[in-house]
């Protein structure tokens, strides 16, 4: 998939479709890659990587690209990071005529900290062998089977199916259903409120307030964050307490709601490995049980249950009856 | 437990006087009367009110006076507009003095001095000249070239008319942006002033202002032929420590609050271009 | 030279917390640890590094500085300092206990941060050698060895248990009332164990990094480098790395109204954040290029410069590990060098 992906980029860089490429440098290790834009085919050529590590969702990166003359840039998209990019469109945040998509398949990205979890360290290289990983290591060769180190949102993919490209590499997948991915959900909704609310404090209170979750995430592209506004009343540079701990982590979900794709990428950077997905997936989860099954970036006119009436919609009093059940 | 430097003392705004429309100049005092602490001109103190903020401030009174202690201060930002709420009796938190001073018992010594001053930039000018006017015969000749947007926006222009204009061996050139009724002086930006009254080369230059009248000031000061060694100017930027701790007014290796915030030009010229 | 027995490091702690509040590294889930109070017979990690270093004993990420409170139109100061109980960490790597030592020329030069020195005088630092140093790790770069480490106690480890050397007073102090759990072992083993670490050190991929390119009075050559805009292109702007790093100290001074009274706290601040140098008229470091430079010069060159050459990084790679896009300090030093071999 890497060498299609850099002949077919190399091609449209040289037709002139596109002056610009977004996506993966090689890092030092096989696993540290960084998102990164290529403007030329020796760059591609040297660095350009795509592999089980390059999880990392450009999309966002695409605001700041698409608003740049000079040019449109290629993106090459796995199906969650489209619907990201859809989602993006849709709220006007990026300038579509300035991108060329390419879709690519995905079967899932590898998670680094879940191949440390079983204790293999020291790594030098990671070969892919089959349905496993080979991980040579300073301490010996150790294999791992890739499904075993998937990330999570990789174990509870939405879907295969890329919402939106200008062209597909490889097959197009399908839906996937959703009773794995809600499976974390509904275990919270079986607790008591008292286990719930000592289940996040007991998760938060580990919160360095690095603010990774915010800044790597493609439904949060405020220019100014009230977090970050001095004149907001409630800026905070750190969580200070309980209260400040929980009410970031609360106050960005309830801002993405309805809006978040449910890319996983929260989870992925938080450095304290705090399931910040749960809370997102609750507001999807209870958004598909009151105003029926909807996915944002699902298309880029769809209007949000949240911030559009019909006469259908659930009242007041039928969300406090479905909550107290 | 040894003493804080990060915790302030209380004192007293002793006075508040209107300068100009967005001006306002405070004499605070501790509740015993006295002067809050020793400094030297050029230097700066942390005022706060607290729930409020803290911010970095130059101490406009010179070190001469015995008697209180002054600060300037415009109305640009959230604990400005507070400070300019303050009325006489009130209190507020200090602590300092912080940072390097104007030269004035080495470099300045015995020279004619020349200072240029744009806006609120003459706050800290304002503590040299009275430290100079009051050790007059350590100082050679003083020129003044102060410039604002108008008439009203003169910081500090009783001061100016009754006791500056009057010293002797003190020159003061004032100029405005723009004509005004009422204003019979020269009219014109304070770099193009600068140039037209064609300074004496030997004079030791002592600007501050905004940032951009500071750059053409020097650039044209240096195409009269001032060196950059000649010329001593003071940097802005954000302080929260005030004690070369908290990492973020940093020019380089160089921190505005502990190291600065008076620099030789030259000094800053070997800095990077990040101010 | 003495040695204490793994089986016996339970007690060893149990009885040492008598006398000093001990903090160890604790796993939260595999591969991951957090330092925690010792309680007795809770596992202490086996994991080589915590999450967060351990610059928090000492420069806690939150903090009250001041207190103020308003009685007839006085403002009443609150000292809220008292003095700190004694306590010591343990487990801490060659990396960290480095750390102390560059945050020591921040806080400890004048005027003396005593928020900062009262915890420093009462903490003891029982440092651990590294038996299994990971890919990321390069602190052998700043001329750390990670088998002969720093502070108060030295615990060479083993695959048995550890030998204890005291390097300072405290640390003799702290070892007397405990010479019941330690024996007396020829100290071959600990010389053996040394020279496996440092083995290993070599092999690892990062092995031989070079600090030539940096250091004091590199600013020109440095600054204006293009690789910066490349370099920091995928930088989200987060705090990660400022937050995990042991060396990083930047702080914010911030006031929080309880309604009866303004506590004035400080917390960590990062570089990286848009909102760091801004002012009411305008911001210095306008984009993430200047953000991001600003991190990398300021450990690479201006801290050096104003600290005797010392570079303000220990190698200890957990930006490495943190990094939401895997951009850190050794990519930066790596395309600066390379750069730098062209020119």
């Amino acid at each position: 998939m890497q060498e299609m992906m850099k002949n077919r980029a190399k091609a449209l860089l040289a037709d002139g479709t596109v002056s610009r490429v977004i996506g993966w440098r090689r890092g030092e290790f096989s696993y540290d890659v960084t998102p990164a834009v290529f403007e030329t085919a020796e760059e591609l050529e040297r660095d350009f990587v795509f592999d089980a590590f390059c999880g990392a969702n450009v999309s966002k990166y695409l605001i700041r690209e698409s608003a740049k003359d000079g040019g449109r840039i290629l993106a090459f998209l796995k199906p969650c990071d489209a619907f990201s990019f859809n989602q993006l469109l849709a709220e006007h945040r990026v300038r579509r005529e300035n991108v060329y998509l390419i879709g690519i398949p995905c079967a899932g990205k590898a998670d680094i900290d879940r191949i440390k979890k079983a204790g293999i360290d020291g790594v030098l290289g990671i070969a892919e062998d089959g349905e496993d990983f080979v991980v040579s290591t300073v301490y010996g060769e150790e294999r791992v089977k890739q499904a075993d180190v998937l990330a999570e949102r990789c174990l509870a993919c939405k879907s295969k199916r890329h919402p939106v490209y200008d062209e597909l590499l490889g097959e197009e997948g399908e839906d996937l259903p959703d009773d794995v991915r809600f499976a974390g959900v509904a275990k919270l909704e079986t607790m008591t409120a008292e286990e719930r609310f000592d289940f996040w404090r007991s998760e938060l209170s580990k919160c360095i307030r690095c603010n990774a979750c915010r800044n790597v995430c493609p439904a949060c592209t405020c220019e100014n964050c009230v977090f970050d506004n001095p004149d907001s009343g409630i800026s905070q540079k750190t969580a200070a307490d309980p209260f400040e701990e929980n009410m970031y982590h609360i106050i960005r979900a309830f801002h993405v709601a309805g809006r978040c794709t449910d890319c996983g990428e929260c989870s992925r950077v938080c450095p304290e490995h705090i399931p910040l997905h749960l809370l997102n997936r609750k507001f999807i989860k209870d958004i598909d049980e009151l105003y029926g099954t909807y996915r944002a970036g699902e298309d880029d006119g769809t209007k949000n249950p949240l911030t559009s009436y019909t006469e259908g919609d659930a009242e007041a009093s039928v969300v406090r009856e479905r909550g107290r059940a | 437990m040894n003493s804080e430097t990060l915790i302030p003392h209380a004192v007293v705004v002793e006075d508040v006087r209107i300068d100009t429309p967005d001006v306002k100049t405070f004499r605070v005092l501790t509740r015993e009367g006295e002067k809050p602490f020793d400094h030297l001109p050029g230097q700066c103190a942390m005022i706060s009110i607290p729930g409020v903020g803290e911010g970095m401030f130059s101490i406009t009174s010179s070190p001469t006076n015995r008697a209180y202690m002054e600060f300037s201060i415009k109305k640009c930002g959230h604990l400005t507009n507070w400070l300019h709420m303050l009325e006489p009796g009130m209190e507020v938190t200090v602590r300092g003095p912080y940072g390097r001073p104007f030269p004035v018992e080495e470099d300045l010594l015995g020279k004619d001095l020349l200072f240029i001053a744009g806006g609120i930039g003459l706050a800290p000018l304002r503590a040299v000249i009275n430290y100079v006017r009051d050790n007059r015969e350590n100082y050679g000749d003083v020129q003044i070239i102060y410039g604002a947007r108008s008439k009203d926006d003169l910081v500090d222009y009783a001061e100016i008319l009754d006791e500056w204009q009057t010293s002797p061996g003190v020159e003061v050139d004032l100029t405005i942006d723009r004509e005004q009724a009422g204003w019979a002086g020269h009219v014109g930006f304070v770099p193009n002033y600068v140039k037209e009254l064609n300074p004496d080369r030997g004079k030791t230059v002592l600007v501050c202002g905004p940032p951009i009248m500071i750059k053409f000031t020097v650039a044209g000061l240096t195409e009269l032929g001032f060196a950059p060694e000649q010329i001593w100017t003071t940097m802005e930027l954000r302080m929260k420590c005030g004690i070369g701790k908290c990492g973020r007014c940093n020019i380089g290796a160089k921190y505005v609050c502990k190291d600065g915030p008076v620099f030789r030009y030259d000094e800053l010229g070997e800095l990077p271009d990040e101010y | 030279m003495k040695f204490l027995k793994r089986t016996d490091l339970d007690c060893f702690l149990t009885a040492a917390a008598e006398h000093r509040t001990i903090y160890v590294p604790i796993d939260e889930e595999p591969n991951k640890s957090a330092y925690r109070r010792y309680k007795p017979r809770t596992p202490v990690s086996q994991g080589l590094k915590t999450t967060r270093s351990a610059k928090d004993f000492f420069f806690p990420q939150t903090e009250n500085l001041v207190g103020f409170r308003i009685e007839d139109k006085k403002i009443k100061i609150l000292d809220p300092r008292t003095e700190h109980e004694d306590f010591a960490v343990f487990g801490v790597r060659a990396c960290d206990a480095r750390s102390f030592g560059i945050l020591d020329k921040v806080f400890l030069s004048e005027p003396v941060d005593t928020y900062y020195q009262n915890r420093r005088a009462h903490g003891l630092i029982l440092t651990m050698t590294c038996r299994r140093p990971a890919e990321t790790c390069f602190c052998t770069a700043f001329g750390i060895d990670p088998a002969s480490p720093e502070g108060d106690i030295v615990f060479t480890e083993t695959a048995d248990g550890w030998y204890i050397e005291p390097k300072t007073e405290g640390g003799r102090d702290f070892l007397a009332p405990l010479e019941e759990f330690l024996e007396e072992r020829d100290e071959g083993g600990a010389e053996e164990a040394k020279a496996r670490t440092r083995e290993t050190m070599e092999k690892l991929p990062l092995a031989g990094l070079k600090t030539d390119s940096f250091g004091g009075g590199k600013t020109k050559e440095l600054f204006d480098r293009p690789e910066w805009a490349s370099l920091s292109e995928a930088c989200i702007g987060c705090g990660t790395c400022t937050f995990v790093c042991p060396t990083c100290q930047c702080y914010d001074i911030r006031d929080y109204d309880t309604g009866r009274e303004v506590r004035r706290f400080r917390c960590w601040d990062s570089c990286m954040y848009s909102d760091f140098t801004k002012m009411a008229g305008g911001n210095p470091r306008l984009t993430q290029k200047e953000r991001f430079r600003q991190r990398f010069m300021h450990k690479l060159v201006y801290f050096p410069e104003n600290n005797g050459g010392e570079f303000g990084c220990v190698g200890c790679g957990r930006c490495l590990a943190s990094c939401p896009i895997h951009m850190n300090i050794v990519k930066v030093m790596k395309t600066l060098s390379e750069g730098q071999d062209e020119q």
